[in-house]
């Protein structure tokens, strides 16, 4: 029983930081239809900013790793604001296929520079915040997997209250439901993009430290799987859908850790993608999206 | 037969000819030379440079000494610039331009598998330094190596975890896509059963994985004395970060893809009091290896020996040693000396070449302690 227990707060843990990942592609593909794949690399870019900002404090002190969050986060807003600006915005109305492709680029050239910069070996990444272990009858529970699910569930309760609470909320579901209706009543779009890439860009930043903190080995290539991952899990629980792309980053975090303790961890993602593949067979839309036929 | 074989064979008979010709009024005749290749540039350049120290310490310590057979030795070296391809020309080179007695090199078991056929045509002794894969050897008669086998590792590493740990149980944790942990945690299994242990768990993964805690968690149900994890070292320090948080105590331990400063680095607190094999420790106070480091350190400003460094400085010993008790440089005459070696006293262990002219000798026993690695003990299986 604790065995269950144990596996299953690793699964949720993991796929609390899959989650986060997952709100910035299903944000950015509720405004604008296209799918980020450098979503993956600020994420990396996160963690990297963590690191540096990091090992300027001292260890292991609260108000440091909030420090640490905060500066991270507000990087990465900035990032993603100028992706959007540099790379996105020209092609805005041209086929979603070119923009795609920008944004595969874009996370090359992310990947690449990073190497560059950053350098290609893996770093150690410090341990900002205090760390503890409590032994519940068998049931270990780290202070950094708590950290991970406290924070994903604040984050996501937070980005609901911006949606369908505050007028800039409004205004991104507006832009969602219908770009040019939006515009003619006199809602701002680029200031709704550049909003919406900072506000996933951040969540990513948040899961990069997240993932950092559990996994404390970074490097330039680290966004890719875990942000693979989190795009399945986007689709998972219905691309465009917040509280679906939480739920698919648990479920996938969860099956994955389950395979992984069983005798066929080497089938771990093989049988991860198959669950998508049913899941999608049955709700083609994913868990909680909702099928709507385009119109022309 | 390969293509390389065939265009080097008209060639190495004319060479090897040449020698025998050669050796017959050799006495009186300039240096002996010996020929080393490796990667002195490149990826790899950082175990080519350390062998190369050790070498070269070897030859002019025998120099000062008045040298071998009443000659000097003279040191041969080519670059093969981490690149595939170069071995081979490097030792076309040495054997057929420089004419050495002997080859030395390389560390990698890719580079040596390249340049083995052609010492082994050429019948010049080739001794290989780190190249561990057990192909290697099994060119030919003239291709011996320093180091020991990875099945010979694996072996180390059972009895060390049953007779110097008193495990009975262990958990098994294999990185499933690098035949090197998969080798050798195979042998572990077989030598750990044989000796009366138990294999309680086995669980993988594969490279750069980050999340091993569902691995983790099923190896603690299981309840294991020590966890082998026979993987290379940015997984180990991070299983060990993991196992350690799960609250799982018990020692890990690993092989030589453990030995990197990344290590303790990455690691830190967790990886306290695990354990790892390799060839060689710079912090083994038997007076043999305190004395090479001490020479070492006084030639090559203060930087320690690496374990490639202990295997170069051995190997070249352990041919002079054989080239004494026959009196001469020749060719097959050598390597019937080389071969027939038995408890040659180096720094890196008494060594023993075997049927397969494979190195017998004691692996080395690391421990991490107090965030840097210290000698634990030699371990003979």
């Amino acid at each position: 029983m604790s065995e269950f227990l144990q596996q299953l707060l690793n699964g949720l843990s993991l796929g609390a930081i899959y989650a986060l990942i997952a709100l910035g592609y299903t944000m950015v593909y509720g405004v604008l239809r296209f799918i980020n794949f450098a979503h993956s690399d600020v994420f990396m870019v996160g963690a990297f900013i963590g690191y540096y900002v990091g090992r300027l404090l001292p260890e292991g002190t609260l108000w440091g790793g909030l420090i640490v969050f905060i500066v991270a986060m507000l990087g990465c807003a900035l990032l993603g604001v100028t992706i959007e600006r540099l790379a996105y915005r020209r092609l805005r109305g041209s086929p979603t296929l070119n923009v795609l492709i920008t944004a595969i680029g874009v996370s090359l050239l992310l990947e690449y520079s990073g190497q560059v910069f950053f350098g290609a070996a893996p770093r150690t990444f410090p341990a900002i915040i205090p760390v503890k272990n409590f032994n519940l009858g068998g049931l270990v529970i780290s202070t950094n997997q708590l950290a991970v699910i406290v924070v994903t569930a604040l984050l996501v309760l937070a980005l609901q209250f911006i949606v369908y609470r505050t007028k800039m909320g409004t205004a991104m579901r507006a832009v969602s439901l219908n770009p040019k209706a939006a515009q003619l009543v006199g809602v701002n779009i680029d200031v709704v993009i550049s909003f919406t890439f900072a506000l996933g860009s951040a969540l990513a930043a948040a899961g990069g430290i997240l993932y950092a903190l559990n996994y404390p080995s970074i490097d330039p290539l680290m966004g890719v799987m875990p942000g693979l991952k989190a795009f399945v899990a986007a689709i998972l629980g219905g691309i465009g859908n917040i509280p679906g792309a939480a739920l698919g980053g648990l479920v996938l975090g969860t099956v994955e850790t389950f395979v992984n303790g069983s005798q066929w961890s080497t089938y771990k993602d093989a049988i991860a993608f198959a669950i998508l593949i049913i899941i999608l067979l049955f709700r083609p839309a994913g868990l909680l999206g909702k099928f709507t036929v385009e119109k022309v | 037969m390969t293509l390389a074989s065939l265009l080097v064979r008209p060639l190495s008979l004319v060479v090897a000819c040449a020698l025998v010709a050669s050796s017959s009024f050799a006495t009186d005749e300039g240096p002996i030379k010996i020929g080393h290749y490796g990667s002195l540039t490149g990826k790899d350049a950082a175990f080519g440079v350390a062998t190369r120290k050790g070498v070269l310490l070897a030859i002019e310590e025998l120099n000062a000494k008045g040298g071998v057979l009443g000659r000097q030795l003279e040191y041969v070296v080519e670059d093969i610039q981490s690149k595939q391809g170069e071995s081979a020309t490097a030792v076309k080179k040495l054997i057929s331009r420089q004419k050495v007695a002997v080859v030395i090199g390389a560390n990698a078991s890719a580079n040596s598998l390249e340049a083995a056929p052609i010492c082994q045509n050429a019948k010049i002794p080739m001794m290989a330094i780190s190249s561990t894969a057990p192909k290697v050897t099994e060119i030919g008669n003239y291709i011996f190596r320093i180091c020991f086998i990875d099945p010979f590792q694996g072996a180390v590493l059972a009895k060390f975890a049953h007779d110097s740990l008193h495990a009975k149980r262990v958990a098994l944790l294999t990185s499933n896509n690098s035949p090197y942990s998969v080798g050798l945690s195979n042998v572990f299994r077989a030598r750990f059963k044989a000796l009366g242990g138990e294999i309680v768990a086995e669980q993988k993964y594969v490279e750069g994985d980050k999340d091993f805690r569902a691995q983790l968690t099923a190896i603690r149900a299981a309840k294991p004395d020590v966890i082998a994890a026979t993987g290379f070292y940015t997984e180990a320090a991070l299983i060990c970060i993991q196992a350690r948080s799960l609250g799982l105590d018990v020692p890990v331990i690993g092989g030589d893809g453990w030995e990197a400063p990344q290590l303790v680095e990455l690691g830190g607190q967790a990886v306290e009091g695990t354990y790892y094999s390799t060839y060689f420790s710079a912090d083994n106070n038997a007076p043999e290896v305190m004395d090479f480091v001490e020479r070492y350190q006084k030639r090559w400003n203060n930087e320690k020996p690496e374990g490639v460094s202990a295997l170069g400085y051995d190997a070249v010993y352990l041919i002079v040693d054989a080239m004494k008790k026959i009196g001469t440089t020749d060719g097959p005459k050598l390597r019937d000396a080389i071969a027939a070696t038995k408890d040659f006293p180096g720094v890196t262990g008494r060594t023993t070449l075997d049927a397969h002219r494979n190195s017998e000798k004691a692996a080395v026993m690391l421990v991490v302690k107090n965030g840097r690695t210290e000698f634990f003990q030699s371990v003979t299986p």
